[in-house]
């Protein structure tokens, strides 16, 4: 090599580590930049401001809270909720022990009740965001035992039972101080935002911009306050659903390919809204049209 | 006279079948088409963006060459190919404009 080629050489790596070193901090930048304080007072103040007649936690009640004639068939409704089989199954479940003799509630704080409030997490072990869900199956991996569908079924029917423990309680939210635990956090704001599917919707389109108006026959539920109500029981898909379902339905509805069910973008969103949501009752097991 | 217009005619009826047989689209013709649909789709599935009617377009293409139908098959491929670099576009795009739909 000549003296010019490695002259060449040297100033092409140098060249090489300030691009990476530049890349790297616009990286940690983007990262430290995240606010998910300043983020929270925008939302709710965006929300409280357009729907300034709806209690903050009338908010987790979804359509019910836009239209009152929906919110009167809802209380008939709920005189015999549609989710009750559901509950009394997941309560079964639940206390039902694994052939090793524990139980779900080995797995969770508090013995698991009263704690759906506190998901999803930030495992800083794992470096993921970690939902209830996924705890579930996570907890049943432990025992020995195979995942539940995260759609609906028996997975519905157990976060239906923990949810109705933890109902009132107000979502609390961490997001603690670490850089992985901000970019799943941002991730998350960055999916609720992206446009996406044929159809060019985001999950703000309907659930921001249009909150509270009709598509077609049904009332579209504000962002705030959204995730509370989950696992639902759906008139549209005649039994109950998850939080997966209810994503991977919304991508379906605009033409974009859902994402597998708790996939890492689906565990940021929710991430995301449920941190946007802290301090409201969670109000699930709930009904929607 | 009459037998040089039947001529003509038989030439030029000749010349127009000719030209429509190389017109058709042929099973190559479908496999390049299908060839390229199939690597835009997988770009829009690395970027975790494919849209649900790509996948539809897709797979009209390839009944539609099942059934010897190629025209039909590289029209359907060609149209999978358009949908999913709309949605490797609309990736991009939405990876740069994403933070103006924020809440601020």
């Amino acid at each position: 090599m000549t003296a010019k080629h490695r002259t060449a050489a040297i100033n092409g790596t140098v060249f090489f580590a300030i691009a990476v070193a530049a890349i790297g901090a616009q990286a940690a930048r983007a990262a430290n930049t995240v606010d998910p304080q300043a983020d929270f007072k925008a939302f709710r103040a965006y929300f409280t401001k357009r729907f300034p007649k709806v209690p903050l936690s009338d908010f987790v009640n979804g359509p019910y809270s836009m239209d009152a004639g929906l919110r009167k068939q809802w209380i008939e409704i709920d005189a015999f909720p549609p989710y009750q089989f559901a509950l009394d199954k997941g309560k079964q479940m639940f206390e039902t022990p694994f052939p090793n003799g524990k139980t779900y509630a080995d797995c969770f704080a508090n013995k698991g009740i009263g704690i759906r409030q506190n998901y999803p997490l930030f495992d800083t072990k794992s470096g993921e965001v970690i939902t209830l869900d996924v705890a579930l199956n996570q907890c049943r991996q432990q025992n020995g035992q195979p995942p539940l569908d995260y759609t609906k079924d028996d997975m519905a029917a157990l976060t239906a039972y923990m949810a109705y423990t933890s109902r009132g309680k107000p979502f609390d939210i961490k997001i603690p101080d670490d850089p992985r635990a901000r970019a799943a956090y941002q991730k998350g704001e960055e999916y609720f935002f992206s446009r996406r599917g044929q159809l060019n919707f985001s999950c703000a389109s309907c659930h921001v911009q249009s909150a509270g108006q009709h598509i077609r026959t049904e009332v579209l539920a504000p962002a705030l306050g959204l995730v509370a109500a989950l696992p639902i029981y759906r008139s549209e898909w005649g039994g109950m659903g998850t939080t997966s379902r209810r994503l991977t339905s919304c991508n379906s509805q605009v033409r974009a390919v859902p994402l597998k069910p708790e996939d890492e973008q689906y565990r940021d969103v929710e991430y995301y809204l449920s941190y946007m949501s802290n301090g409201l009752p969670i109000s699930g097991p709930g009904a929607r049209p | 006279m009459r037998r040089l217009i039947v001529i003509r005619l038989a030439a030029a009826a000749l010349l127009a079948a000719s030209a429509t047989a190389a017109l058709a689209a042929t099973a190559d013709d479908f496999k390049a088409a299908l060839a390229k649909a199939e690597a835009a789709s997988k770009a829009a599935a690395a970027l975790k963006n494919q849209w649900t009617t790509t996948a539809d377009a897709l797979k009209a293409a390839q009944t539609a060459a099942a059934a010897g139908k190629f025209d039909e098959a590289v029209k359907d491929a060609q149209r999978a190919e358009a949908l999913a670099n709309a949605s490797i576009a609309q990736a991009k795009e939405q990876a740069a404009t994403w933070q103006q739909a924020v809440i601020h």
